[in-house]
């Protein structure tokens, strides 16, 4: 797939001076040497070395912009035609990297120390406590199995929206109209959704949906029991997101090539037939990009628990990530917090990677 | 068409069978039709309810309960007080405020910046260090498989440090750092389709690099831009996650304000549906007119 050299050629007859490359160099330095001594003040500052310094950090911050604009800036002087061709990535790059590395490292230092914002004493190093503390914390491990419950659940999610896609791409009339209504729901958003259908339609005494229970004879409880309640979560994310596979199975089913169906019928295949031995193989790509990413999706999935279950009937519902918010709201903890996130974003990274090899060599056994 | 070489006795059972297909499907679309409608109508339905109504589990305006503005009348968008000062209003088009400009600036910025590396890595050859474009492109993407609470408390604490917490820069710089993996995966399939021959006319013409990116690829590009950023506005209109932890008074989002009265209000339905109405409307509205966008830009990686 690597395409090797530009795809665009340009000439390049620049002729750049030592003055120029000199002058380019001199801003980088100069700037990233002045964000530094800045920071170095504001720390002195802060550990009540000097008298004087910023209410806050933010000059800091200044100043790292200020050099970020010097480094794209010094890309044209120093390299000319080249820097401009850098210049595309590097803005992205730099926000990316400033935006998620730092923090990133920030958050590995501060998972290894009890610190409670709430208590005044800042961040205090306990080297593996936290890491004990998660060995032995019943709700985390529940909480990654629930997770385990809630990946599982993209393959019904994935048959409904394969078997919605089918429709839609099918003969009929107004087509317009109901690919407009099955996508609404994923424009909603999770909180509102959370209220709309988990805090009163699904409510015990008023709602419609146990009104319509009692009518048929069951007493409903919605988030009495845990496996009613997981189920409950599923289903009102699957409501919102089962659009999302859709679209792209039906994009999927749009682009085949339509002699090939045609050939399959000329031969007589039935309609199950085709869709078994033609249709089905052929949209394999499309249906295992569709189920990763949705599968990405779904381990970020907090929004409808943290309003609806709070993690309840003791911890069946929650998701790490809601457990964590909880983790924080409650005890402001965000030492150990951070650990369990840290911990949860190896274990993503493993699951992610050997489902992306799974997935690629499987696509390369020849059918 | 075919029917010229068919027996007339198999043409009658086709037929049924065309009908019993026919039926089968359009039931079945009927019946999702009612799944994804339904709440959206019961929770418009219910702002206009009272107490009684509520109680008694009434569904059709005007037949069995007869609308009153009372939900609305809660957040203070009703024609009686529409005219005079109130202060709920007030707090809720903040919040609707809040929404607005950081949902819009993140996803402008997401598609600026996502945009032009998007359109670098599918033009030219890169080397940072050991990372190759194919190196690059994975870096970027790979943002998305990050989940949101790894960087939620870090962020706490440097905002907190950096005086950003319950800004709007704050939130508008987390939300575009949340979109651009999914704008850049648009993007490049975008620029991907765009013949290279048209840039290299332009070079040939004397436009520089960013001149021909301007002044012809950006035109082309630009319907897939407006999917990525219209894609982009959606989701960080919902966000809900870092809006709780990181906002507090100042710059909340309105799903934190939809999720702060969903405790408080108890059997008190029509205001929250008031509300989560309000708060839904403007995406339903785009969901209607910009539909033909969001599918392409969700459907832009799954075909290749």
């Amino acid at each position: 797939m690597m395409i090797e050299g530009d795809l665009l050629h340009t000439v390049t007859a620049d002729h750049i001076s030592d003055r120029r490359k000199r002058i380019g160099k001199t801003l980088v330095w100069g700037t990233a040497l002045f964000g530094l001594a800045l920071a170095l003040w504001q720390f002195a500052f802060e550990t009540g070395r000097v008298a004087n310094g910023f209410d806050s950090w933010r000059p800091v911050l200044y100043a790292y912009m200020l050099w970020a604009t010097a480094l794209c800036a010094s890309q044209v002087i120093v390299n000319g035609e080249k820097g401009k061709r850098t210049l595309f990535v590097l803005p992205a790059a730099l926000f990316v990297i400033s935006l998620v590395v730092f923090p990133l490292l920030f958050a590995l230092y501060i998972s290894f120390n009890d610190w409670n914002l709430a208590s005044p004493n800042g961040p205090q190093p306990n080297g593996l406590d936290n890491v004990r503390e998660m060995w032995n914390d019943a709700f985390y491990w529940n909480a990654l199995k629930n997770m385990v419950y809630y990946v599982l659940a993209v393959s019904v999610e994935y048959i409904i929206a394969f078997a919605l896609a089918l429709l839609l791409n099918s003969q009929i009339r107004g087509r317009k109209f109901f690919r407009v209504v099955f996508l609404l729901p994923l424009m909603l958003s999770p909180v509102a959704v959370s209220w709309m259908i988990g805090k009163s339609m699904l409510e015990v005494r008023f709602g419609p949906i146990s009104r319509l229970l009692r009518e048929i004879g069951i007493e409903p409880s919605f988030f009495g029991s845990p496996e009613i309640a997981r189920f409950m979560i599923m289903a009102m994310d699957a409501w919102t997101f089962i659009p999302f596979m859709m679209i792209m199975l039906l994009a999927g089913l749009q682009a085949l090539p339509s002699e090939v169906i045609e050939a399959s019928k000329v031969d007589g295949a039935t309609g199950w037939q085709s869709f078994r031995e033609v249709i089905f193989p052929l949209m394999l790509p499309v249906s295992v990009t569709a189920i990763v990413i949705r599968i990405i999706f779904k381990l970020k999935l907090a929004d409808i628990i943290i309003n609806v279950t709070s993690g309840g009937p003791g911890g069946a519902t929650d998701s790490v990530t809601s457990f964590i918010f909880r983790e924080y709201r409650d005890r402001s903890n965000v030492g150990y917090g951070t650990l369990l996130a840290i911990v949860y974003l190896i274990l993503i990274i493993i699951f992610i990677t050997m489902l992306l090899k799974i997935v690629s060599r499987w696509m390369e056994r020849p059918a | 068409m075919s029917a010229i070489f068919k027996e007339h006795g198999g043409e009658r059972t086709t037929s049924g069978k065309w009908w019993m297909s026919r039926i089968a499907i359009y039931s079945a679309l009927l019946l999702w039709t009612i799944i994804c409608l339904f709440p959206i109508y019961w929770t418009f339905t219910t702002s206009f309810k009272l107490a009684p109504d509520v109680m008694r589990g009434n569904m059709v305006p005007w037949w069995d309960f007869t609308p009153r503005w009372k939900g609305w009348e809660s957040i203070g968008l009703s024609p009686r007080l529409i005219g005079e000062v109130s202060t709920v209003r007030e707090e809720f088009l903040k919040r609707f405020w809040n929404s607005t400009i950081i949902s819009v600036t993140a996803s402008l910025l997401a598609v600026v910046l996502g945009s032009l590396a998007a359109y670098g890595l599918s033009r030219f050859s890169y080397r940072f260090g050991f990372m190759r474009n194919s190196d690059i492109s994975f870096f970027f993407l790979s943002q998305m498989i990050l989940p949101p609470v790894v960087l939620a408390l870090p962020f706490l604490v440097l905002y907190k440090s950096l005086a950003l917490l319950d800004t709007r820069i704050g939130l508008i710089l987390l939300y575009t750092l949340m979109v651009l993996p999914i704008v850049i995966w648009i993007m490049r399939d975008q620029f991907q389709g765009i013949p290279i021959e048209l840039e290299e006319a332009a070079l040939v013409d004397g436009l520089g690099i960013w001149g021909a990116f301007m002044r012809i690829v950006l035109p082309i590009a630009l319907p897939g831009m407006v999917a990525a950023f219209i894609l982009s506005l959606v989701l960080c209109w919902n966000e809900y996650f870092f809006a709780a932890l990181l906002t507090a008074t100042n710059s909340t989002t309105l799903p934190v304000m939809v999720a702060s009265q969903t405790g408080s209000q108890g059997i008190n339905w029509w205001s929250m549906a008031a509300l989560s109405a309000a708060a839904i409307l403007p995406l339903i509205v785009v969901a209607i007119f910009l539909e033909r966008y969001i599918i392409k830009g969700m459907a832009a990686g799954a075909v290749k």
